[in-house]
């Protein structure tokens, strides 16, 4: 490995985490904005140019938010928890080619449009988005609190069951791309997109990635209305951000993925936008639909929740691997 | 789960979906508050008015009835003579001094109704927010009505804000 791979890794890298931050802070405006519009309000319009301004000013004070913490915590993980979780988002987005095919080319040198090419791919995915819970089991167990130990235990019990259909509502694409690389799964694309053959894979992924973001109707980690948090009640001020933070990069990140790997990631019809133009609409479109659904739908019963994971979703992306595999070998003969 | 729960489920979701989608084209309820406010019913009890004659003459004769009506004695009233060369009101006398404690007063209307002139009452304002305990204190400048409004000159509440911006006054 040369200098040059380092350097050129660690800029990429840098200019993914800063994209990905101002994308969180301005996540938040959009959701807000869109959630006011869909119930007859303005949103925040006060700061700066309709309401712009806002993520800076409520960034701002968080920052100068003071910390309460709760006597007896385990004050080495307390601190390490909700670092762990936006590592964990943050370190995701590594795989995804915003843009492409090939190359860009600044001062003589050819850098591709991702932080990293691996082959393992999307398995990396999967990898560190298990690690994002044990930020939030670990939030809930350093805080010494039964609350947040119990709202621990809710997310990620509900994390772990929908990484499980998460994983596989994948696995047809796998098996049509033949390859685990971002970039070979978007070139795949370029004629027909995934979403079209894998209509039910890509619903599934979307309902297993919207429970994996700990997102509405699937928000029981965080219900607002009914329960005080969950693994983050005793978590203030930039502490609590960071996790809040991580759920954010997390929901850019399940639509990146989405985009990438059943959208046709960069390949746009007539031709007539730049790809990474094509990328970013896809992904504002996807969390539009976030948004839209957190508008619409009630929260779920906790035992439905499982019920919904365990019992439909996962034999349902079985059965859709399954029937794809089936067909793929089929076309083969 | 019954199959046919399974089957309608989705379109639940997709309907649920279509409503919120079509609230995007209904207008915006939100009045945006300090720029624009609600017309208020015409006897609601907001800040205090002095109010004045036709001519321009002050209603208050500074009986100081208010005053004494007033439940938490949140108002002070100095009367003065009125002289020939200053003629201030109608009466003998006439309020030097007017203030109102608007932190302390309940807004019960007492005052309007203990006054023999209807010199006081309680106006249609209700942004009555600030950001030091001193600046509620509203003296005679701050309640009395402008000259030009008080033409038309009845006891109701003049120029009613209605659902249009309105500069504030202190």
């Amino acid at each position: 490995m040369n200098l040059e791979v380092v350097v050129v890794t660690l800029i990429k890298a840098a200019i993914i985490i800063l994209g990905l931050l101002t994308g969180f802070a301005y996540m938040t405006l959009f959701e807000r904005k869109v959630q006011a519009r869909m119930q007859q309000r303005p949103g925040p319009n006060r700061v700066g140019p309709f309401g712009l301004l806002q993520p800076l000013a409520d960034g701002l004070k968080l920052f100068f938010k003071s910390s309460a913490e709760p006597a007896g915590r385990d004050h080495l993980l307390y601190l390490a928890a909700p670092m762990l979780s936006v590592m964990a988002a943050l370190a995701t987005f590594a795989i995804i080619p915003v843009s492409g095919p090939g190359y860009i080319t600044i001062l003589g040198h050819n850098i591709g449009w991702y932080v990293m090419n691996a082959n393992i791919g999307i398995l990396w995915y999967f990898a560190v988005t298990s690690i994002g819970v044990y930020g939030i089991f670990l939030a809930g167990w350093s805080s010494n609190s039964k609350y947040s130990l119990l709202g621990a235990l809710r997310s990620s019990a509900q994390m772990i069951s929908y990484e499980m259909a998460l994983g596989l509502s994948l696995v047809p694409v796998f098996i049509l791309a033949g390859s685990f690389r971002l970039v070979d799964i978007v070139n795949a694309q370029n004629k027909w997109w995934f979403v079209i053959p894998l209509l039910p894979a890509f619903i599934l992924y979307m309902i297993a990635g919207i429970a994996e973001t700990n997102r509405a109707p699937f928000d029981l980690p965080e219900a607002e209305t009914e329960l005080v948090a969950g693994y983050h009640t005793e978590y203030s001020g930039m502490r609590f951000a960071l996790f809040f933070m991580a759920e954010y990069i997390n929901m850019i990140t399940v639509s990146s993925i989405a985009t990438v790997v059943f959208l046709g990631g960069w390949w746009g019809p007539f031709g007539v936008l730049p790809g990474p133009w094509w990328f970013l609409i896809k992904v504002v479109v996807l969390l539009y639909v976030y948004v839209w659904l957190r508008a619409s739908l009630p929260r779920m019963r906790y035992d439905r929740l499982m019920q919904l994971g365990w019992k439909s979703l996962l034999p349902l992306s079985l059965l859709m691997m399954m029937a794809t595999g089936v067909v793929v070998v089929a076309a083969q003969r | 789960m019954s199959i046919r729960e399974v089957l309608e489920g989705p379109l639940y979701i997709v309907r649920a979906l279509a409503t919120t989608f079509k609230h995007n084209a209904r207008p915006r309820v939100t009045i945006e508050y300090p720029e624009r406010q609600k017309v208020v019913p015409p006897r609601h009890r907001g800040r205090h008015i002095l109010h004045r004659y036709a001519d321009g003459l002050e209603k208050c004769v500074g009986c100081e009835l208010c005053a004494i009506a007033c439940p938490v004695g949140c108002i002070v009233v100095e009367a003065a003579e009125n002289t020939p060369e200053r003629r201030v009101s109608p009466g003998e006398r006439y309020a030097k001094r007017y203030e109102i404690n608007l932190l302390r007063c309940i807004y019960c209307g007492m005052c309007e109704e203990a006054c023999p002139y209807d010199a006081i009452t309680m106006g249609p304002r209700y942004d009555l927010a600030d950001d030091h305990p001193d600046k509620f204190i509203a003296v005679k400048e701050d309640l009395l009505e402008p000259l030009q409004a008080s033409l038309g000159d009845t006891a109701r509440p003049s120029a009613a804000p209605s659902a249009q911006a309105e500069p504030r006054k202190w």
